[in-house]
């Protein structure tokens, strides 16, 4: 019998599985490395722990060509609307790496100027605990990303549509009263802050 | 007695005290004298005695501190370039405006470091061209290195809008 005998006439292949598999291996990092969890990061990609290995080693500065973007360090509190925008920037389907305590929950710096995680501004996938983490915690890392794609990724990324609502951790703003709380908002529409006239 | 102190001295005579704390020499003026007799002080300082380098200038809170009389102080620090010699003038101003003159037509790097000094803690500095807060943001509305500012601030790092998935 000859071999196009066996072949169907069509095929519905699971084309999501499919382009989960080709996505999961070329993950393209943002590396938004604000602090020492970002030298960690530069370690991770250079030959000795070498993460190109899991193919994301294509680290781009520019958002517009990334899906992976890895927050290594604390975030002050004026550059929240940066860092929204940039994760707005950045085409879907995109996936969201907390690196290190202090991106996670603000660690040690429990003070007025930085945010106590970015998972309350931003949608977070894996977390890595560490200060700052090995390297090998942050291929962990994105070999968990990999999972991830593998397992809820599609083609044309609608399985994101439908998480509109925010998935963080309940907001700090209790912890004064709502009378004595300063309103200084940021815009990442602008990522510009607005100018007071100085009085 | 240093030599500067003589031409101080000749020029405020009671306009200033002097104190002295290991190798520092300093120069204190009270918080009523200090918007008119600062200016000139340095000036005699920078044009008379050779302090030609503001090397620093900073803002102290005393607020609650044991024998404090006046709440802030702004410190410059003077360095005669030829000698090495160094002097610290330490200038108070009090609540509920406090208000000192601006040293920066004697020294331009003063600007920056003015602008520092009323981001943290408000003093405002007559005379400055460009006055604005430099490290926090614009709209933010309170002094934060100020003794009686809580450590985790009045809640302004929590209020930004929150991304969601479907957002982007």
């Amino acid at each position: 019998m000859a071999l196009t005998n066996m072949m169907p006439d069509f095929m519905i292949a699971p084309i999501d599985a499919l382009a989960s598999m080709l996505r999961k291996h070329s993950l393209w990092p943002m590396p938004f490395a604000t602090a020492c969890c970002g030298i960690e990061l530069m370690a991770t990609a250079s030959s000795r722990y070498d993460i190109s290995r899991f193919g994301s080693e294509a680290m781009r500065f520019s958002p517009r060509q990334c899906d992976l973007m890895i927050v290594a360090g604390r975030v002050a509190m004026k550059m929240v609307p940066v860092m929204q925008r940039i994760w707005q920037q950045m085409p879907e389907p995109k996936w969201c790496i907390s690196m290190g305590a202090c991106a996670s929950s603000g660690g040690v710096f429990d003070t007025y100027a930085v945010v106590q995680g970015i998972d309350r501004f931003i949608p977070v996938d894996v977390y890595v605990p560490g200060c700052p983490p090995r390297p090998e915690q942050l291929i962990r890392a994105v070999l968990d990303i990999q999972e991830k794609v593998q397992r809820t990724g599609t083609i044309d990324a609608r399985e994101f549509a439908d998480r509109d609502t925010y998935e963080g951790p309940t907001s700090l703003a209790t912890e004064i009263a709502p009378e004595q709380a300063i309103v200084a908002p940021g815009d990442y529409r602008t990522a510009t802050r607005f100018r007071m006239p100085l009085n | 007695m240093p030599d500067y102190l003589s031409s101080l001295n000749a020029k405020f005579s009671g306009a200033f005290t002097t104190s002295e704390f290991r190798d520092n020499k300093r120069v204190l003026i009270s918080a009523e004298k200090a918007a008119e007799v600062l200016f000139p002080l340095l000036k005699c300082l920078k044009e008379e005695c050779g302090f030609d380098m503001l090397a620093e200038l900073g803002g102290i809170d005393y607020l609650n501190y044991p024998n404090a009389t006046d709440r802030f102080c702004v410190v410059y620090g003077l360095t005669n370039m030829t000698t090495g010699q160094r002097v610290f003038v330490k200038a108070f101003a009090n609540d509920p405006d406090p208000e000192l003159p601006s040293v920066y037509d004697l020294w331009r790097g003063a600007d920056w470091m003015e602008r520092e000094v009323y981001d943290m803690y408000g003093v405002k500095f007559t005379g400055h061209p460009d006055l604005r807060r430099i490290l926090m943001p614009h709209e933010f509305a309170a002094f934060p290195l100020r003794k009686d500012y809580p450590l985790r601030g009045y809640g302004e790092r929590h209020n930004f809008e929150t991304v969601t998935r479907a957002d982007s």
